[in-house]
């Protein structure tokens, strides 16, 4: 089995998981967290004894006309509790901080974070996100199209443009669907920090691709006695497998270092960039460089 | 000496400069160690902060939105900007360390009370309309005699109020004097205010009319001569900007722009110094894990690279204090994550070295072709997360712009350290013995 063998198997393996992504995400569609969504996060921690969820849920029920009587109740940590609900005011704040208190006499608690987010700042996130996702695309598309301008006639800088573009997406929508499907089964919410866990794989994946494509118009350039792309592209790849699995090892190191130890808020946000960068690594061998060689026009 | 020498002499002075810089805690210990040895008092070194987010030291995030609908006659930026210097001057009230008061977008204010424990109370009083008052000296006490005169009252500064109020106010606005060509703010009464200020004007010809807006005085004019007609000046010795701060103090009080919370987030202190903790440890772990496989996998070339990831960390934390980045969760993972990206500009050098090696060539000579070679790749790979970056900074709210700016920094940062730190170490050890044992630089 020879190397575009297996650039075609690995190419079609992407195929498979990005159309299990956007399934994840058709079927599940994602969790949005309150920063999207608008509403109310609140988290306690109890002193001596976590009171059953269902016990709190009585406390917070026992007024129907309160905006907190139908709240989600999930437990974090040893002795923690979350209370989702709508948003409310600081007013609705202080009586439900009181209903708390009162409704759990042998419960000593104490508030460790209130987040209460008005609807309209939601939906600007998400009209922002897919306006600086957009722009991304397109600004990291013209780069790779303008330095690779004089890579010669054998190969458009524009289908290189293309071919990493197209990683790109593939590198965007697997994690979607992965956390899509976390939604789905652990309640992991989307928020601002997924967003900006997105983009910073956009930006930050291409390393990997630009190293390939770097190579390939090196060889192209000395030609090497090689003139064709069939050649030349998976002597790229091999040349500089090694140095691209390292840069994006190093890079997993310290996310992974993030992950284990850096605490429960920022554990999804670096789980989503393990996931995007280690694609990127994955797409610029199986997905952006054999596009590049199936998309370059075949002669000689 | 050669110019290689001096260069690692000077990487090393920077270190231990940026090191005092960063860690002066320490430093002064140390000094305190040897101020025991031998008896004497040495200077110590000033201590400066990092500037820790909300997320970690505990505190609140308020987003307010102000309702513009009724501002006529003043631009809207001018009316943000009275609002912003309003609830400014009530939260320095509240002895926070360093709170934030920021207009954000055009009709949306921030502000951020780190280390508040009665958020509740904070919030009543940020809300508040702001009231502007005209008041006047209280008529001097007559004593009766036989009794002991009252004792003040501290709070009562001897003005009483007299009815005018920022309900009576048209507006504020600065002009300059025809004649001098200084700063001096006119006020227009609306019609009940012209006649109780015409009032006031004559009952107090020659004295002191105060303004207060929240209960503190802002301007304190004497009354020239009777005014009837509803315009009154304020003239004194007014620099522009002092002018024009009175003038937007003034019309935030005569023209009340209501605000409303939209978004609250509060962080408990003792959740914040968890979550410090924990993003320290991260970080640890994070250097620790990237300089094990480094020095494993590269060997001589990869210590180097370590120093140089020592070098980076001491920059990018000395950045940190000096900009000032305030530091965010967020920011410290953009922190970690760049640690990971630092060496990639290394790995690429040294596979390219191993390369140029293992074709034959000279140590020195693949040296060269290793960073002269792998330069394009690093530059472009870089160029697109700074891409990232940029946008992520210029799009987004506050707590994933320090995400985004520890890593444009970072990345910056790591070009030169990858590039310029490491060539220097590794040309040092390579003019040592330790350059003829080639196995341990491929």
């Amino acid at each position: 089995m020879n190397i575009r063998h297996i650039l075609t198997i690995g190419f079609v393996f992407s195929v498979i998981m990005m159309a299990l992504a956007t399934g994840s995400f058709l079927r599940y569609g994602l969790l949005f967290g309150v920063d999207v969504t608008g509403g109310t996060v609140m988290e306690v921690s109890f002193i001596a004894e976590r009171p059953d969820v269902a016990t709190v849920q009585a406390v917070l029920g026992a007024k129907a006309d309160t905006p907190w009587a139908s709240a989600t109740v999930t437990p974090v940590n040893e002795r923690g509790m979350i209370i989702r609900t709508a948003p409310i005011t600081e007013a609705e704040h202080q009586l439900l901080l009181g209903a708390l208190k009162v409704g759990l006499p042998k419960n000593p608690l104490m508030e460790e974070k209130f987040d209460s987010i008005g609807p309209t700042i939601g939906g600007e996130l998400k009209t922002k996100s897919i306006q600086a996702i957009i722009i991304v695309l397109v600004l990291v598309g013209l780069y790779i199209a303008w330095v690779f301008r004089r890579v010669g006639p054998v190969l458009s800088s524009w289908t290189m443009a293309f071919a990493t573009l197209v990683g790109l997406i593939h590198d965007l929508i697997i994690p979607v669907g992965i956390f899509a499907y976390l939604g789905h089964v652990a309640h992991v919410e989307i928020g601002a920090v997924f967003v900006a866990a997105l983009l910073t794989v956009l930006g930050y994946s291409i390393s990997d691709t630009v190293v390939v494509f770097d190579r390939v118009r090196e060889n192209i350039i000395r030609g090497n006695g090689r003139t064709s792309l069939d050649e030349i592209i998976p002597l790229s790849i091999r040349q500089t497998l090694v140095r691209s699995l390292n840069t994006t090892l190093t890079t997993l190191l310290s996310l992974f270092a993030v992950y284990f130890f850096g605490g429960e808020s920022v554990k999804y946000f670096a789980l989503a960039l393990i996931l995007g960068i280690g694609l990127g690594a994955y797409s610029s061998v199986f997905v952006a460089s054999p596009l590049l060689l199936w998309l370059s026009p075949r002669k000689r | 000496m050669n110019p290689q020498r001096t260069r690692i002499i000077a990487l090393l002075v920077l270190s231990l400069a940026l090191f005092v810089y960063i860690a002066p805690g320490v430093v002064n210990q140390g000094i305190a160690w040897v101020d025991g040895k031998v008896g004497a008092t040495l200077p110590r070194i000033p201590a400066s902060d990092f500037h820790l987010g909300l997320d970690l030291v505990g505190g609140a995030h308020l987003l307010y939105q102000a309702d513009l609908s009724q501002v006529t006659g003043i631009d809207p930026d001018d009316a943000m900007e009275g609002i912003r210097d309003v609830i400014e001057r009530r939260v320095n009230a509240f002895g926070v360390a360093e709170p934030l008061v920021q207009v954000s977008g055009s009709d949306r204010l921030i502000v951020e009370l780190a280390g508040i424990t009665d958020i509740n109370q904070a919030i009543r009083l940020i809300g508040e309309t702001p009231f502007l008052e005209f008041k006047e000296l209280a008529p001097a006490p007559s004593v009766v005699p036989g009794k002991a005169t009252p004792t003040p009252n501290p709070l009562d500064d001897g003005f009483v109020t007299t009815g005018l109020n920022g309900r009576h106010l048209a507006r504020a606005q600065v002009i300059f004097d025809p004649n001098t060509g200084r700063p001096l703010v006119s006020l227009n009464l609306n019609a009940e205010g012209t006649k109780l200020f015409a009032d006031i004007t004559k009952r107090n010809l020659g004295k002191i009319v105060a303004i207060y807006l929240d209960g503190q005085i802002i301007s304190a004019p004497v009354v020239e001569s009777e005014i009837p007609n509803g315009e009154a000046v304020i003239s004194g010795v007014f620099t522009p900007a002092e002018a024009k701060t009175l003038a937007t103090r003034l019309n935030s009080g005569a023209l009340p722009v209501p605000i409303s919370l939209i978004s609250q987030q509060t962080v408990g202190a003792s959740l914040g110094a968890a979550s410090l903790a924990q993003s320290l440890r991260a970080g640890l772990f994070g250097f620790l894990f990237v300089a094990l496989f480094m020095m494993l996998f590269y060997r001589v070339p990869g210590v180097m690279a370590v120093l140089a990831l020592g070098v980076y960390t001491l920059i990018v934390l000395a950045m940190y204090k000096f900009i000032p980045v305030t530091l965010t969760l967020a920011g410290i993972a953009g922190f970690i994550l760049s640690i990971g990206i630092a060496v990639d500009a290394n790995v690429l050098i040294f596979a390219r070295m191993r390369e140029e090696l293992a074709q034959g060539k000279a140590l020195s000579l693949a040296l060269t072709e290793g960073f002269s070679r792998a330069w394009l790749s690093i530059r472009d790979g870089h160029m697109t997360t700074l891409i990232g970056a940029a946008v992520l900074y210029g799009f987004t709210s506050s707590v994933v712009k320090g995400f985004a700016l520890t890593l444009g920094l970072g990345v910056l940062t790591s070009l030169f350290t990858a590039i310029f730190v490491t060539q220097t170490f590794l040309r040092g050890v390579a003019n040592t013995r330790l350059g003829k044992i080639r196995s341990l630089f491929s």
